[in-house]
């Protein structure tokens, strides 16, 4: 892996460890909905609404939310695979597309695995060549980048001299999804998207792979931003945790903070409906019940409140912003600040702080 | 191996040397060489073919010499093995010579359309968005013919002729290739591998060299294999109704549409020129239904 | 719903401008001057250019073009070069005895194909099902002008029980509904039908053999529903889409029939087609094609329509 031509002052760190890796601001992204008369004018879906988080350097940062909350489409829209509407994306205190940071460079230090493994995978190409194919679009020689995509194979664990020249469809999931991560590091991204990178694997085979990107990341620096439906591998995995419904931030904050004492309603309604194996900690809660309304014409005021056990009045006028209960930890739920108008909201600036 | 630590990884794969892994094409050969139906219609192609390349060779007679003393034997008279046609020229000879312009003008509308058309498709397909649709509306029109109605149409209005035909054949083909194409190509482009290699910075060019048209050509190639049969039957109606080859060639449309009238004097003579479109026909769209299975690979 | 209608209307107009468009420019395609078949080869120049303005030919092309679709609306489609006749009358005169045809045709090829589609789906992979695939393949890949001769040779030229050409006593325009004239269509519609034959039994067969595949089958043969309950559910679930392929194949059979006419001797469109075509009479190729083609989108659309009513779940796609 330390034999490369890609210049390494692309892959320098430049604002220190302090900075962000990547700072999100006021991000949208919205698609338009065929219907009516003429195939237009039915409305726009808000998949990502006005969505501000940074990913540090070096963390992992947890993205949950249920089917529809923009999880995915924050992740193309990070990977330039869909042009945001509106909002601000910074690498490393570079504008993404700016002069300093053109999109291609941005790109070779972004990469994603994909959920399915097997339409992530050309499938008329051998698994050597996938993984070389992003060095060579950068101009890393063809006998390089094969050098490079051998090593790689084993790094993940695949012997190369068995792997190298199968196709897709001779390989197990799990086996695909490894070669999926090597191509992803085929780039030596600072930043990978797993964008429920897990979720189809069996059990074991998902437990083997996880450990494998916790070696990856340790051994080549990496940062995540890890994408998943399973709230107990985010809990595994990540650093810290960002909850999203219907296309915003509802909750962010530390992985133990989050799961410990869940600030917003949603997470904690989310976090009830974990099974769990200790039958002392069953849940008498009631779950979230039905599906989330259309993101098409979004609840007023908090999107929650439709489903939401303490919604008020106020809920369905204000839209709650978001809160810094500590530096980290933040939530969206007008309980939390003070004075919101909600009869649970600490009536002094002092008493939030609990 | 050193993830092996977290349990082989390498576990469930049986053993095989890498010289065993198969390329796509390779399996889809194999799949087919088990197919006795297939291999079978393709054997049948094959001689036919041959018998076109061949016939200056194989040919027992000239196939234009005509004689008014020896017309309409029938079938089985000596020196004459499928007897001879109205102007008393060898049919067993015409027929063999007829293979060439029958196959030339069965394949080389669909091999054009395929060109045409499968580019139409894919760039379509794969520029998405107005550029799309306009091109598959465009399209549309001529869609909106039935297909014998548009090749007669425009073989009609342009005049018969051999070039004609093929022109208007090309033309009706070409609609039916580029629909697939951009319906294959539309699916293909939005495959995480395709947004993957978007991602790895790779451009429009090389994403559709390497990652869109050797995922779209398999299928649209099989898709105008199926058209061939269509095309041959379509080709030689063209000619049965004088819009195709003229008289004197040999082609089996032309013949049939020639012995018309001999068929209350040799019927079976007459029928001869259609049953070999029959078999031609019919072989194409076994191979090409044995090819489609071959091909449908199963993940 | 309304407006699923509505879309689909309005999205068949540019089709139809294009259609129009496409048939107008059939003559303008053709090589040579359009007028050489009417004008005697001595004709003076003063001649040619009188025929010239009365047939509107000396007008720039967007110019013919508005013109030919204004008196198209009309139902006025120009005289014949040949005859001299209005187009319009000849074709819907042609039309008629092709719808004659077609639809005896397809209503053969439907009962015949669905029959067989049906048996081969319920028994898939049987010995029935083999054969049935086996004539749908056959079906598909006949050249129907040759087998409509070998139903001559057959059934006319050696047992002698039918016609071979014609439209029987007192040609198209005495037609009636005896046996005189029928047995004029019995060679003609069965040759025909064979082209939807095989194309419907393909669709009833793989619409027959999912539907059976589907959990609510299972369900309902696990409530204790046999035989005739399944088939009526089967039947139920197959019939809109197999109607829906049945009328699009009346349309292709409208505009395919001009080879199976030119065998038989059938005074239908095909037969007005090979004439135009052979006395290069465009005004006539080119008022059949329009009238044609028109039929064959209106068709579509009026297909789409009935099945959307039928299958609700159509209008998604």
């Amino acid at each position: 892996m330390s034999t490369l031509s890609i210049p390494a002052t692309l892959h320098e760190d430049r604002g220190g460890p302090g900075q962000p890796l990547l700072t999100v601001r006021d991000l949208s992204k919205g698609f338009s909905v065929k219907g009516g008369l003429f195939g237009r004018g039915a409305g726009r879906v808000r998949a990502v609404d006005r969505v501000s988080f940074d990913v540090l350097k070096g963390e992992t940062l947890g993205v949950v939310g249920e089917s529809g909350c923009g999880k995915s489409t924050t992740a193309r829209v990070l990977m330039g695979l869909l042009d945001g509407d509106a909002g601000e994306i910074l690498f490393d205190g570079e504008g993404v597309g700016s002069r300093a940071l053109p999109l291609r460079a941005y790109r070779r230090q972004v990469q994603m695995v994909f959920q399915d493994s097997y339409s992530s995978l050309n499938p008329r190409l051998t698994v050597e060549a996938s993984i070389a194919f992003g060095p060579g679009v950068h101009g890393v020689p063809k006998r390089e980048a094969i050098a490079r995509a051998r090593s790689l194979l084993a790094r993940v664990g695949l012997e190369p001299a068995r792997f190298a020249d199968r196709y897709p469809h001779e390989l197990s999931g799990g086996q695909r999804q490894r070669v999926n991560i090597a191509r992803a590091l085929a780039l030596e991204p600072r930043l990978v998207i797993l964008d429920e990178a897990v979720s189809a694997l069996d059990k074991s085979v998902e437990a083997q792979v996880l450990n494998l990107l916790l070696d990856l990341k340790e051994e080549f620096g990496l940062t995540y931003v890890f994408i998943s439906h399973d709230l107990n591998v985010v809990r595994f995995i990540s650093d810290r945790v960002m909850v999203m419904y219907l296309g915003q931030v509802a909750e962010i904050g530390e992985t133990e903070a989050l799961f410990e004492r869940p600030r917003h309603p949603y997470t904690a309604a989310l976090l009830s409906s974990m099974p769990s194996l200790d039958p002392d900690a069953r849940t008498m809660e009631a779950p979230l019940a039905g599906d989330p309304p259309s993101p098409i014409d979004p609840p007023p005021g908090c999107r929650f409140h439709t489903r939401c056990t303490f919604a008020e009045e106020v809920c369905s006028a204000r839209e709650p912003a978001l809160f810094e209960m500590s530096a980290k930890h933040r939530a969206a739920c007008l309980m939390l600040p003070p004075g919101s108008g909600h009869s649970r909201a600490p009536a002094t600036p002092e008493a939030a702080h609990v | 191996m050193s993830a092996a630590l977290e349990g082989s990884p390498a576990l469930p794969v049986p053993a095989a040397a890498p010289s065993q892994a198969t390329g796509y094409w390779t399996s889809v050969w194999r799949r087919l060489r088990r197919d006795p139906v297939a291999m079978g219609a393709a054997i049948v192609l094959l001689l036919f073919v041959l018998a076109a390349i061949l016939a200056p060779y194989i040919a027992p007679a000239d196939p234009y010499r005509s004689s008014m003393l020896r017309r309409l034997r029938p079938i089985g008279t000596a020196g004459y093995p499928l007897g001879t046609d109205e102007l008393g020229r060898d049919m067993l000879s015409r027929l063999i010579f007829g293979a060439r312009y029958s196959l030339l003008m069965g394949i080389t509308p669909v091999a054009l359309a395929f060109g045409i058309g499968g580019t139409i498709g894919i760039v379509a397909g794969f520029a998405g968005g107005r550029v799309n649709t306009a091109m598959m509306r465009t399209i549309d029109i001529f869609y909106a013919f039935p297909s014998v109605l548009l090749a007669v149409a425009l073989s009609g209005a342009l005049g018969a002729g051999f070039g004609n035909a093929l022109l208007s054949l090309t033309i009706v083909f070409i609609p039916p290739i580029a629909r697939i194409a951009e319906s294959v190509t539309t699916q293909v482009r939005s495959r995480d591998y395709v947004e993957a290699a978007r991602a790895s910075g790779a451009g429009a060019l090389t994403l559709l060299r390497v990652h869109v048209l050797g995922n779209v050509l398999g299928p649209i190639f099989v898709y105008s294999t199926s058209l061939i049969s269509v095309s041959m039957i379509l080709a030689s109606g063209l000619s049965f109704l004088g819009l195709g080859v003229r008289p004197p060639e040999p082609e089996w449309g032309l013949m049939l549409n020639t012995l018309r009238t001999a068929i209350y004097v040799q019927p079976w003579v007459a029928a001869l020129p259609g049953l070999m479109i029959f078999i031609v026909s019919i072989s194409f769209n076994l191979l090409s239904d044995g090819l489609r299975s071959a091909m449908d690979v199963k993940q | 719903m309304l407006a699923y209608l509505a879309r689909r209307v309005l999205y068949t107009l540019p089709i139809l401008l294009g259609v129009s468009l496409v048939c107008f420019a059939l003559v303008h395609i053709a090589p040579g001057d359009p007028l050489s078949s009417v004008l005697p080869p001595d004709a003076s120049a003063d001649l040619q250019r009188q025929l010239r303005t009365l047939y509107g030919f000396d007008r720039s092309y967007p110019e013919q073009f508005a013109i030919w679709i204004g008196r198209a609306l009309q139902g006025d489609l120009g005289a014949s070069i040949a005859s001299g006749r209005p187009v319009a009358t000849e074709v819907m005169r042609a039309v008629v005895n092709t719808l004659r045809l077609a639809v005896l045709a397809t209503a053969i090829g439907f009962f015949l194909g669905g029959l067989f589609g049906f048996v081969a789906g319920y028994f898939r992979n049987s010995v029935v099902d083999k054969l049935a695939s086996m004539l749908a393949v056959l079906g598909v890949s006949v050249p129907h002008y040759w087998l409509g001769m070998v139903l001559v040779i057959v059934f006319s030229s050696q047992l002698g029980w039918l016609p071979a050409t014609g439209a029987g006593p007192g040609g198209s325009s005495d037609w009636a509904w005896d046996w005189a004239h029928v047995q004029h269509m019995v060679l003609p519609a069965v040759t025909m039908s064979v082209i939807p034959m095989g194309i419907v039994a393909r669709t009833v067969r793989a619409l027959v053999a999912d539907i059976l595949s589907q959990d609510f089958i299972t369900g309902l043969k696990a409530k204790g529903l046999t035989g005739f309950g399944v088939f009526r559910h089967v039947v139920k679930n197959a019939a809109p889409t197999a109607l829906a392929v049945m009328g699009l194949q009346l349309g292709y059979l409208l505009g395919g029939s001009i080879l199976i006419e030119t065998v038989f001797s059938w005074p239908g469109t095909g037969f007005l087609l090979n004439s135009a075509i052979f006395q290069r009479d465009l005004p006539l190729l080119q008022g059949t094609i329009l009238v044609l083609a028109l039929f064959f989108v209106v068709l579509n659309v009026v297909v789409d329509v009935i099945q959307s009513l039928l299958d609700p779940r159509v209008q998604r796609s």
